[in-house]
């Protein structure tokens, strides 16, 4: 166990310096760089100035190299954009963009497994087919679209808030309002991010749950007097539920993927669009920081998908 | 079920080959007075039965969109002229707008038919490429082995892992952000090709791996065979139904990818037609739900996905899809 962690750790690391490595010097050997924001008529002085403050007038290695040694002291630079120190402005994105995810993907592993649990355990039925037809049209609408149907939803009944996660109203609100606001605009994005998610999870369990029932081991569970509740959760559940667990760590991958374009659509403020536009305007040191961050989500999340798995499978623990 | 999806795919491929013909309106042309105008409705009866005409639209005001139908009027539909099935009288300021009008006032379905072409021959040339790709690299790190399949399997899972829009729009953003569309096509279809082998690479060394050890390999091994001919004629066709199956799963990826990149703006330019460009209109939260047509195109994204999910579908094992 604390070999794995280990192990773990060091991947962690170089997947964060790597991925921010890249993002940093990919942003810095593109064309244009960030002084493009001064517009065309900006005095030289000012241009060279703002290429001096984030080392634009030194070469690329002498550049990440400076970088690098920022960053072990937890300096990361300052955004032009944002004109702030990134690591403030990286951090809310990312409670923002985490906040988003988890509630998506437990809303999505909560729905998906017990709707695949129960199409997976039953052949025929009108209500079983009713859920495989909405899941199969569920995976087929991924983020972009189910965001973009959602939002149309919201603007035409104003059910929910159609985008952003506070109303504008609410300028200087209380702990307790700014929470009920948040709470207010946190569905329509979180849904549009699990649904897909949810679908692929409902199929995949209901595909290893039905073939599950078929084990002998069943057969023989049966053959003792166990009840149809027991011998389907207790016995047949936990041997189909490990490929879902071998999935999980690529789920984390598909659900950055996907709330970046829900963020986009909903105007959800987290680590996406932040992102975006620090790629666009050149941005370099706060391209970097988002990809650090990004990193560091995709290695957790992998590193609980294989947790995960050595709990449901325990081949895998000997290992 | 199958049925369905071959039925579903089929059509869309028809009408992006048929395109020129079936747009009743050129792709970019703009109708300045119809800014987001309404599906123009086709009418059979007036005073009796007649052939099929359309009335004109008029603004009746330019700023909340409004428009009255000029019930005077009658425009016949013209069929089989202008090269195109069917049409009214677009210079006379009376087009035939099937699904409406986009904000620049362009004719959606139109653009919905020559964007699929763009769309679909895109995701279908990033599909083979990565497909080829990925069974090249998956075909020689299984059959050399060793430390060429250690590096290669390592490379495959690492580009597995990251989540695959940040890295395309890591890659497009920081290339010059206008660019013309031929070449935005290029760099696209590179780019997916590059994250998409992976996926492919990892299943065909598996079952190369396997197939390899197998006797009709050891045999054609000892009757001479080299290892050229014995990887790519012996042991690769082993690995057909799988490709298929993986195929299923790119293309709609690709499509996605392709219609995420267009949409914020990273894609294709706003002149070239494709379900991503065409999604830009519906970003405007305030105007979609007064002009819930500007979504077609994400309609016939759906239509794509689902039909080759139920293709999938009917191939026994579902395939997972976690990618978008």
């Amino acid at each position: 166990m604390g070999r794995f962690l280990l192990r773990r750790l060091l991947f962690a690391f170089v997947l964060i310096a790597v991925a921010s490595s890249s993002a940093l010097l990919l942003a810095r050997l593109a064309p244009g760089d960030i002084t493009a924001q001064l517009g065309p008529f900006a005095p030289r002085a000012e241009v060279e100035n703002t290429r001096a403050r984030f080392d634009l007038d030194r070469s690329p290695i002498a550049q990440w190299w400076l970088w690098v040694q920022r960053a072990s002291r937890f300096d990361f630079g300052d955004s032009f954009l944002y004109n702030r120190p990134v690591g403030p402005l990286v951090a809310g994105a990312a409670v923002n963009t985490a906040l988003l995810g988890i509630v998506s993907l437990a809303f999505a592993t909560l729905v998906g497994i017990s709707l695949g649990i129960f199409t997976g355990a039953r052949s025929s039925g009108v209500l079983p087919s009713l859920v495989r037809g909405v899941s199969l049209a569920c995976v087929s609408m991924p983020p972009l679209l189910t965001s973009l149907v959602f939002v149309f939803i919201a603007a035409r009944t104003g059910w929910l808030p159609a985008g952003g996660m506070v109303s504008s109203t609410s300028i200087d609100p209380s702990w307790s309002t700014w929470v009920v606001d948040v709470l207010w605009h946190l569905p329509l994005p979180a849904l549009a991010l699990a649904l897909p998610i949810a679908a692929t999870f409902e199929r995949l369990q209901s595909q290893t749950m039905s073939e599950a029932v078929h084990q002998p081991f069943v057969l023989a569970a049966v053959a003792r007097g166990v009840g149809r509740r027991r011998l389907i959760l207790r016995h047949a559940w936990p041997v189909s539920v490990r490929p879902i667990c071998a999935v999980y760590g690529l789920a984390i991958g598909a659900l950055l993927s996907g709330s970046f374009i829900v963020e986009f659509v909903t105007a959800w403020p987290g680590l996406g669009r932040l992102m975006l536009d620090a790629l666009r305007a050149r941005d370099v040191y706060l391209v970097a920081a988002c990809a650090a961050t990004g990193a560091s989500f995709l290695a957790l999340g992998t590193t609980v998908g294989d947790l995960l798995l050595a709990v449901a499978d325990p081949t895998v623990r000997e290992q | 079920m199958k049925f369905a999806g071959w039925a579903l795919l089929l059509t869309v491929a028809v009408a992006a080959l048929l395109a020129p013909w079936l747009a009743p309106n050129s792709p970019n042309r703009r109708f300045d007075d119809l800014l987001y105008a309404p599906p123009t409705r086709i009418h059979f009866f007036q005073d009796g039965l007649r052939a099929p005409f359309v009335h004109t639209l008029r603004v009746a005001s330019r700023r909340e969109r409004r428009f009255e139908v000029v019930e005077s009027t009658r425009i016949t539909l013209r069929w089989f002229t202008d090269g195109a099935l069917v049409t009214a009288r677009p210079d006379e300021g009376a087009p035939l707008l099937l699904l409406g009008a986009d904000g620049y006032g362009r004719d959606i379905w139109s653009r919905l038919l020559h964007g699929a072409r763009t769309t679909l021959a895109l995701s279908l040339a990033a599909t083979l490429l990565a497909t080829l790709l990925g069974t090249a690299v998956g075909g020689i790190a299984g059959y050399a082995g060793g430390w060429l399949d250690a590096i290669l399997s390592r490379v495959s899972e690492f580009v597995l892992v990251l989540p695959a829009i940040y890295v395309a729009l890591a890659l497009r953003a920081v290339l010059p952000l206008v660019l013309p569309a031929p070449t935005v096509f290029l760099l696209l279809l590179v780019i997916f090709a590059l994250l998409g082998w992976p996926i492919v690479a990892r299943g065909v060394r598996a079952i190369v791996l396997a197939e390899r050890e197998r006797d009709y390999a050891v045999a054609a091994h000892a009757v001479g065979a080299s290892d050229l001919r014995v990887l790519t004629r012996h042991l690769l066709p082993a690995s057909r139904g799988y490709l298929r199956t993986q195929a299923t799963l790119l293309l709609p990826a690709f499509i996605l990818a392709e219609a995420t990149l267009s949409y914020v703006g990273l894609g294709f330019p706003d002149t070239t037609p494709t379900w991503g460009t065409m999604l830009q209109d519906a970003s405007n939260v305030a105007l979609l739900g007064d002009a819930p047509w500007t979504l077609a195109p994400a309609a016939a994204i759906f239509a794509v996905v689902l039909g080759v999910n139920l293709l999938a579908q009917g191939t026994g094992r579902a395939p997972v899809q976690l990618e978008p």
